[in-house]
Parts: C-alpha cells; structure tokens; sequence
C-alpha cells in the first residue's frame, strides 16, 4: 500500500529557517534508508506558505488569495510518498524519522486511495476522464 | 558517527522516537521485520554459514519480543539487536567443534572482538554501506547453483524479511510447503558451497544477472502465475518491485538494473486492469486505461529514461522495458507505436533467438502490419520449433485467426490452447473465447 507522510509546520519552518547540518546529515541518511529497503517512493521539501496561494472555491466563484497562512500546524512543509506492507510499517519508519524542526513537529501518515477504493462511483467514464486529465498533466508538467 | 561499542552498520545509527512501554506485537512484528534483512546481512561479513546467522539472529529477535514488551523499544533498536545477535554469534563460534575453521573466520571473529575504534577503520575500508551488505546478501539467496525454488524463497525470506506466513499466502501454498523449501535451501547452500565471497572483476556480472533474474522470477509469478486460481498474485508483484528498487538505489549505474526495475514499475501499473471482476484476463485492447497506476507509469517512464542515458538500449530488460513503455505512453490501444515495439523485439530476438520472444514479436507484426502478416510469421515459428504444447502458440494463432475472420478455426485454436493451460482464469478466458468464435462462426454461416 502506499501513504502520504505529511510533515507539518513549525514557527520555524514558516520563518523560512534553513535546516542546521546536522538535521541535513541525519535526513539524508534516513532518506537512504528508506531507498534502500525500496520504501521511498518520492519526497520534497515545500517553501514556506508566504511564497504559496490558496484558491477558495464555493460554489461559482474563486478566491485567490496570499500567503503567509495563520494556522502553523495545519500548514504543510514536505511530504513522502511510501510504498509500505502496512501502516504498521509505515509507523515504524516514521518513529525513526529525525525530529524534522526544532521543537514540537507532527508527522500525519494518510494512506493513498487506490483506484478500486472507488468502487462503483468511479464509472469508466469517470476514470478515462481522470485518465485523460492525468495524462495532460503528464505531457505539459512532466 | 559511531555508537561506542558497537561495530559500524551505518543502517544501525537510526534513533527512534521513544515508545511508550509495552510496544504491541504487530509494532515489535514492523521493527523486526525492517530490522531482520540488515542484521543477517550485516552478519554475513563474519560467517560462512547462512544458517548460524539466522538462528543468531531469530535469538536475538526472541530476547527483543521478551525485553521490549516490558521495556518499551529502545531508542536504537537496530544497534541493540546487533550487539545481543553479535555476542551470540561469537558464543557460537568460540564453542564450535567444527573442524572447518577457516582462517577468514578466525581474522573476522577477532575483528568482531576488538574494540570498536580500531575495527570502526577496517570495517569502514571494507564495507562502508549497508547496501553491500545487503547486495553480498542478495549474491548469496540468489546464486545461480542452487534450484529456482530455493532462490526464491530464501530471496523473499532473508532479504525481503517475510515471514514463512506471508510467503505461503503469496504463493497460495502451505506453510509447510514453504518450510520445507527453506530447509532444502539451506541444505543446498552447504552442499553447494554457497558462502559470502566477494565476486572478482569477472564475475560480478554474472552474480548481478542471477540476483536479476530472481527478482524477475518473484515479479513474474506474480503478474502472471503459472498456474492455481488467480491470474495474479499482487504480493509476489510487491515484493518483486520492491526488491527491484532496494537493487536499483544499491546499483543505479548499471542499466540492466534500472530497465529490470522500469520494466516491473510498468507492468505492475496495469495490475489492476489486468483482470475483470471475475478475475478473468483483459486482454490489452480491451483494458480500461483509467485503471492503470499513474504513478507507476511515471516511474517506469523516467528510469527507463534515466538507463536510456546510461547505455543505448540493448539489454534483455531494458529492451523489455521499452516495449511497455510504449504501451503506457499511448492512450489508447490505436495510438500504441507498434513501429517501434516491433524494432525493439526484433533486437531481442538478436538477443535470445528463441520461440517465447518470436511469439510475442509475432503479435507485434500482427498489429504492426496486419493478423495475415501475423500467422506467416507463425508458420515461420512452427517450422523452426516444436511449439505444439504451447498454450501461447495456439491463442496467438487463434486471435490472429478471429481477427482474420476465420471464427471456426479461431475456435479450434482457442480450445487447443485452453486445454494446455495450467492457470484457471487462463483457461476459463480461452475457453470463453472458444465459444464466442463458435458463436461467431454459427451467426456467419446462418
């Protein structure tokens, strides 16, 4: 099964603090192990939210606004992607993540909606729409 | 960054965030099961004897599920491991009565008793990476003189870290089963000589090709078993890719790795396409492309490129890989290329002339050109090999014939070839067929 681990922000983080060495060496070595058990299937860091947008969507109409964002612990500041037996395994892997900030950080584990999750709502019609959509993603982004 | 009196696994640094005390057993069952692989192949430096290591090890897993449950897990349970599974290894050498104490054991078993400053500089010297460890390893589980079974199974228990459990249910078999098969690997390693020696120069291709091959062996079944009542077996695909990128991230420059690992993150995008609620076969044409695993696609495609940078595309896998890269990239089954899967099977087919790769460029004639095309390569095939008993042989010949129009002969072939399979949804798919071409055939002549 595969999981998102969300790494959620601090004061830190948001203020844009760089990493000390130490916490680099000790994320580099837990990204190794990670890729060595074939666990890793992906990872970024994100910038802070004042260089991001949001987009509030209510029925018709659009809302962009600007970053920063109040709520700190609800923000986001990197994400994994897993590929693990069990949430118990991926509970294990991140008991062993070095503590990303300084002081309180969170890590929330979601597991990944496969396709069949879906169930009946998902016609073929809808999934080659999904499909077609991923697809230009794929061509224009990739 | 060396933990004192500990030698140097750099796997074993990892501190945890502490536990409560009294961890539950499936949290003790995810530590061991991470930490089971690196000990044994962490071990392996200082032992011939694949046997010694695992009860040395499943000993200090023992004292671990009994100290832990009370304690809580330590900070560094790696570490902690090492040192119990260490101590009872030097125990069992210093009683040994084998007479076969050979010098490497004796200079390693002195290593292991110094103290860990000195031997911190020779083991870094020696073996800097956990990945070696683990790649000794895989050379050992997967070496070429012993059976196909006993790779498998002693590949999946001691470097996949599944238990005797897991892979019965993957190959829908018995525990017992698979208990046997593991005591007559271990008893090919001894009668084979099977121990960790680093390969030369020479042979480390070699070595790499049959570590390959195994991870193709479990991909394989698993995307299309042999034989019992699924078309698939999910568990044995997992395992395969995930394997196939512990060896791609210990090797990333060898492009045969990367294009094995490409060639699985591909296929196994499709798994669940593959099948019908029924758990009948879907042929390609007719898959809802909505299903394949975006994510695996994208994989696939970008290490392909990655190993396409590396060397030009020649290699058995690679080649292989290409092919379902040319798949994944068409939207529909139309805009597959089939230009360029067919240059690609031609180039394998320079690679291994033999009737399973003939077949499969066979239907990419079929489509490249056209079924007429198609069925003048077969009689080129059943001129040249003796591919009567090959279910594949028969359902090529008779989807060219359908696609042809010719629906009684279709048929015919169709039940030639479902008589001779071994997998259940295979055959139930074949026989199906069978009987749409003779409905076809009676609506045609009515």
């Amino acid at each position: 099964m595969r999981v998102m681990v969300l790494v959620k922000a601090t004061a830190e983080s948001e203020a844009g603090e760089m990493p000390s060495t130490e916490l680099l060496e000790a994320m580099g070595k837990f990204n190794e192990d990670l890729a060595t058990a074939g666990v890793l299937l992906a990872g970024e860091g994100l910038k802070p939210s004042k260089a991001g947008k949001r987009v509030e969507i209510e029925s018709g109409n659009r809302r962009v606004l600007d970053g920063p964002f109040a709520e700190t612990n609800e923000l986001v500041a990197g994400f994994w992607l897993w590929d693990v037996r069990d949430m118990n395994e991926a509970l294990e892997w991140a008991r062993r993540c070095p503590a990303p900030m300084q002081g309180r950080s969170q890590l929330e584990i979601r597991p990944v909606f496969e396709a069949d999750d879906f169930g009946d709502a998902m016609t073929p019609e809808l999934r080659e729409q999904e499909d077609r959509i991923a697809r230009q993603i794929d061509k224009t982004g990739a | 960054m060396f933990a004192s009196g500990s030698t140097i696994i750099s796997g074993f640094e990892a501190e945890r965030l502490s536990m409560p005390a009294c961890p539950s057993r499936s949290e003790l069952e995810a530590v061991f099961r991470i930490e089971r692989p690196r000990l044994i192949a962490a071990l392996m430096r200082h032992s011939r004897d694949v046997s010694v290591v695992e009860d040395v090890v499943q000993d200090a897993l023992l004292k671990a599920s009994m100290v832990w449950s009370s304690n809580g897990i330590p900070h560094n349970p790696g570490g902690w491991l090492f040192a119990v599974a260490r101590n009872r290894f030097i125990d069992r050498v210093r009683h040994s009565r084998m007479a076969d104490q050979k010098l490497v054991d004796l200079t390693h078993y002195i290593e292991l008793t110094r103290p860990a400053s000195l031997s911190a500089a020779n083991e870094a010297v020696a073996f800097p990476e956990v990945g070696d460890d683990i790649l000794a390893l895989m050379f050992i589980t997967c070496h070429s003189k012993l059976s196909r079974d006993s790779r498998v199974t002693l590949t999946l228990r001691l470097v996949g870290g599944l238990t005797v459990d897991e892979i019965a249910r993957a190959f829908q078999t018995s525990v017992s089963a698979i208990e046997q098969r593991i005591v007559r690997a271990k008893r090919e390693l001894v009668s084979q000589g099977v121990s960790r020696v680093l390969p030369e120069q020479g042979e480390r291709d070699a070595r790499l090709e049959s570590v390959m091959e195994v991870i193709y062996l479990i991909y394989n079944e698993g995307y299309a078993a042999t034989a019992g009542p699924t078309l698939t077996r999910p568990a044995l695909c997992s395992e395969g890719l995930r394997l196939g990128r512990m060896l791609a991230h210990i090797k990333p420059e060898e492009p045969e790795v990367l294009g094995l690992l490409a060639l699985m993150e591909l296929q196994c995008s499709r798994l669940l396409a593959r099948q019908d609620r029924q758990g009948l076969p879907v042929p390609l044409d007719r898959q809802d492309r909505g299903l394949w695993d975006r994510l695996l696609i994208r994989r696939g495609l970008e290490i392909v490129e990655r190993a396409c940078r590396l060397s030009p595309p020649t290699g058995w896998y690679l080649l292989q890989a290409l092919i379902s890269a040319c798949h994944a990239r068409a939207t529909s089954f139309r805009d597959t290329n089939w230009r360029e899967i067919l240059a690609r099977y031609d180039a394998l087919f320079l690679l291994s002339p033999t009737y399973v790769v003939a077949l499969n460029r066979a239907v990419a004639v079929s489509w490249a050109m056209n079924p007429a095309a198609g069925m003048a390569v077969l009689r080129a095939i059943r001129d040249e090999w003796n591919v009567e008993s090959y279910p594949l042989f028969h359902a090529t010949r008779a989807d060219f014939l359908s696609r042809l129009g010719l629906y009684d002969e279709a048929a015919t072939a169709y039940r030639a070839a479902a008589v001779l399979s071994t997998n259940i949804p295979q055959q139930l798919f074949l026989a199906m067929r069978a009987e749409q071409c003779q409905e076809a055939f009676a609506r045609g002549s009515a």
